[in-house]
């Protein structure tokens, strides 16, 4: 009844290329975006920001990238966890070398340091394809954590072989450090989820998103009809990295504040971010957002089912976190391959054509 | 001779010695591989569930213990026996069977046809999955395992080597005892896909799915049969780290060092998942021998990767692969 096309007359190009070319789709997206940056900041506390918000704002943005290049580019990475690291280290040596300069230019400068060793770790992907690519990014991931734990220069030769953030300002506000107050921080870091929303939603639509499909679908038949691979795989690369490094960036800086790089983004951090990919659905942009709060939000609800609730040993929630997330990622590859964006796609189907059956 | 030269020996042999320990697990992917055109991801893991599986049996813990502590409030933790090791493996090996078929019936049955990556993505769900069920079922502490495998430095090559090169080398009973078996395993598994019916119907399985189907081969069988010989590959690659290292988590991560050793020696052959791990096994320890120190230290954890990484550049498909032909 209130999800429908008829009536939504398009009157111009401009109309009829619209993101959101249904009217409720386009109210929806403002409301949402209303909500998260003026109702959301003045209601927000320390553990709804710590526990919730700010990692799914920040994984958002990783899930992002690795879906445009395994979703959209059809590459599959495993070293997701590395290049987080690379944005990681690149706003801390920024941080620490121009202090003056405002944050938001630091974590982007990161997120480009970052595109540009992903385009470097993406070059032998013209070559491989499939698991072999895979197992290749493995490269990436293991050399890049190594590297930031040998090199001094890289951690400012500090005693423990850390990095912590040093408090830096945005406008005169706190958004690093421990004393930044917890809306700071959000606000922050949701600027940036929405940047990256948008850019990638208007990526993948125009002529570079396109041709990444093309190389996904068939690299050979989409070579022939003139899409170049080289241009087309390491741009997919570089966005990719780009993104997931100004995700490395923020999870550093104003998430954790400060990081041993083989805890916080080893391989497992690859997985969890290619299972956020999976999970939300390859190719939609939706569905990173939906895979990335789905696994931010389980672990919590799991500890608060089972410990608190429950009264069981933490330990043994986190073993039956894993069963879970294990068998969740199972389930969802048997029964809907695409993911959670395809419900999503399906319950819209259903909504339009509501309280008709066809 | 040089003394460079002679320890640089003494870590070839040692790193030959690990590059069966790397093959082993690689032989484990190759079988599935070929037979299904999965690449079981949980290969690992399945090689800690079995280690940690062999542990509890041979201790007699009881199982998922710590839950039912949990769930009911009582105590049980122990049957109280101790079993001997032969027993216990082969309990464990009716339990990776069980395993098995609980994969293929619950999981890859509904997989069939999907593509490659979806597949490779479920195995590791199954990972965690296991991961998880391990841990559940036995506790997450580290284990000791002896299954009466002879440990220690081999005082017979020590001696041999000392009077050649005046210089004892130091090699580990257990690695010698390793290399012995992963043959014999290799000699078990080539015989049995070459002379037995079961082997010839999974080769032609592997050949060709719907070829084999017409011709009366149960792939559903042919299935379950291979996810239970690499639970066997796994089990005794699970008893050669377990021994060496203990059991825990870490276990598993060797199935990650499996993977560069596979793309070396191609995904398809028996014969590359051994070359390769024992290319894998002296390249990484010759290289943080020689380069380790400039570098310092801990090349190990990347050198294989990277190495795998160039080397496909030049060879797409691997030492012994065949080779990859596109069509569109």
């Amino acid at each position: 009844m209130f999800y429908r096309e008829a009536g939504d007359f398009k009157t111009s190009y401009q109309q009829d290329n619209q993101t959101f070319p249904i009217r409720f789709d386009r109210y929806r997206y403002y409301v949402v975006l209303a909500v998260a940056f003026g109702v959301v900041p003045f209601l927000i506390n320390d553990y709804w920001a710590n526990a919730i918000l700010v990692p799914f704002l920040i994984y958002a943005i990783a899930a992002i990238g690795l879906n445009i290049l395994t979703g959209y580019c059809g590459q599959v990475s495993l070293g997701t966890g590395g290049f987080m690291a690379v944005g990681a280290y690149a706003c801390y040596k920024l941080m620490t070398a121009f202090p003056e300069v405002s944050m938001f230019i630091h974590v982007i400068l990161a997120g480009g340091i970052t595109a540009l060793v992903g385009v470097l770790f993406g070059l032998p992907s013209l070559r491989i394809k499939g698991f072999y690519l895979a197992v290749a990014t493995l490269a990436a991931q293991f050399f890049l954590v190594w590297i930031f734990n040998r090199v001094p220069w890289f951690y400012n030769y500090s005693a423990s072989g850390q990095i912590s953030a040093p408090e830096r300002e945005v406008f005169g506000i706190l958004v690093t450090g421990p004393n930044a107050p917890s809306w700071a921080i959000y606000l922050f870091c949701l600027i940036f989820v929405t940047f990256a929303g948008i850019l990638a939603r208007n990526l993948t639509r125009g002529t570079v998103g396109r041709t990444w499909m093309a190389i996904r679908d068939m690299d050979i038949a989409a070579e022939i009809i003139g899409v170049n691979p080289l241009t087309a795989k390491l741009s997919a690369f570089a966005v990719s990295s780009f993104f997931v490094g100004i995700s490395g960036a923020l999870f550093f800086s104003v998430y954790l504040g400060a990081v041993e790089v083989g805890e916080a983004f080893g391989i497992q951090k690859s997985f969890l971010v290619l299972f956020m990919v999976i999970i939300g659905g390859l190719g939609s942009i939706f569905g990173s957002f939906a895979g990335a709060a789905f696994l931010v939000v389980l672990p919590v609800v799991l500890k608060v089912v089972g410990v608190d609730l429950m009264g069981w040993a933490t330990d043994i929630v986190a073993h039956f976190q894993l069963v879970i997330v294990g068998a969740l990622i199972i389930i969802f590859l048997i029964l809907e391959p695409h993911g959670l964006a395809q419900l999503w796609r399906v319950a819209k189907e259903k909504l339009r054509l509501w309280p008709f059956p066809y | 001779m040089p003394d460079q030269v002679v320890y640089a020996m003494e870590v070839t042999l040692n790193g030959l010695m690990a590059g069966v320990l790397y093959a082993l697990v690689a032989l484990g992917f190759v079988l599935i591989y070929k037979a299904s055109g999965i690449f079981n991801y949980a290969q690992g893991v399945m090689a800690l569930f079995a280690a940690m599986t062999l542990v509890g049996i041979m201790d007699g813990q009881v199982p998922f213990s710590h839950l039912i502590n949990a769930l009911f409030g009582t105590e049980v933790h122990h049957f109280g026996w101790h079993l001997p090791g032969l027993l216990a493996i082969l309990m464990t090996m009716a339990v990776m069977v069980a395993l098995a078929w609980c994969v293929q019936q619950f999981v890859m049955r509904h997989l069939v046809g999907q593509e490659p990556i979806i597949l490779f993505m479920a195995t590791i769900g199954l990972a965690y999955f296991l991961e998880g069920l391990s841990d559940l079922m036995w506790g997450s502490e580290i284990k000791k395992l002896d299954v009466g495998l002879p440990q220690g430095i081999n005082e017979a090559l020590d001696s041999v080597t000392y009077d050649i090169f005046g210089y004892g080398f130091f090699i580990d009973n257990l690695d010698v005892v390793a290399t012995i078996i992963a043959a014999l395993l290799v000699i078990a598994l080539v015989a049995f896909s070459q002379y037995t019916k079961e082997g010839r119907a999974m080769r032609a399985v592997a050949d060709d799915h719907q070829a084999a189907l017409s011709v009366g081969i149960s792939l559903n069988f042919i299935w379950v049969m291979v996810w239970s010989v690499a639970g066997f590959v796994a089990l005794v690659a699970g008893i050669m780290w377990g021994t060496k290292s203990g059991v825990q988590f870490s276990l598993s991560l060797i199935a990650l060092k499996a993977l560069p050793v596979l793309m070396l020696g191609g995904f398809t052959s028996i014969p590359g998942a051994i070359v390769g791990g024992l290319i894998i096994g002296v390249g990484e320890k010759l290289f943080d021998f020689m380069f380790g120190p400039m570098l310092g230290g801990a090349t190990e954890n990347w050198f294989a990767y990277v190495l795998a990484l160039i080397f496909l550049v030049f060879r797409p498909q691997g030492l012994f692969g065949e080779k990859i032909i596109e069509r569109v």
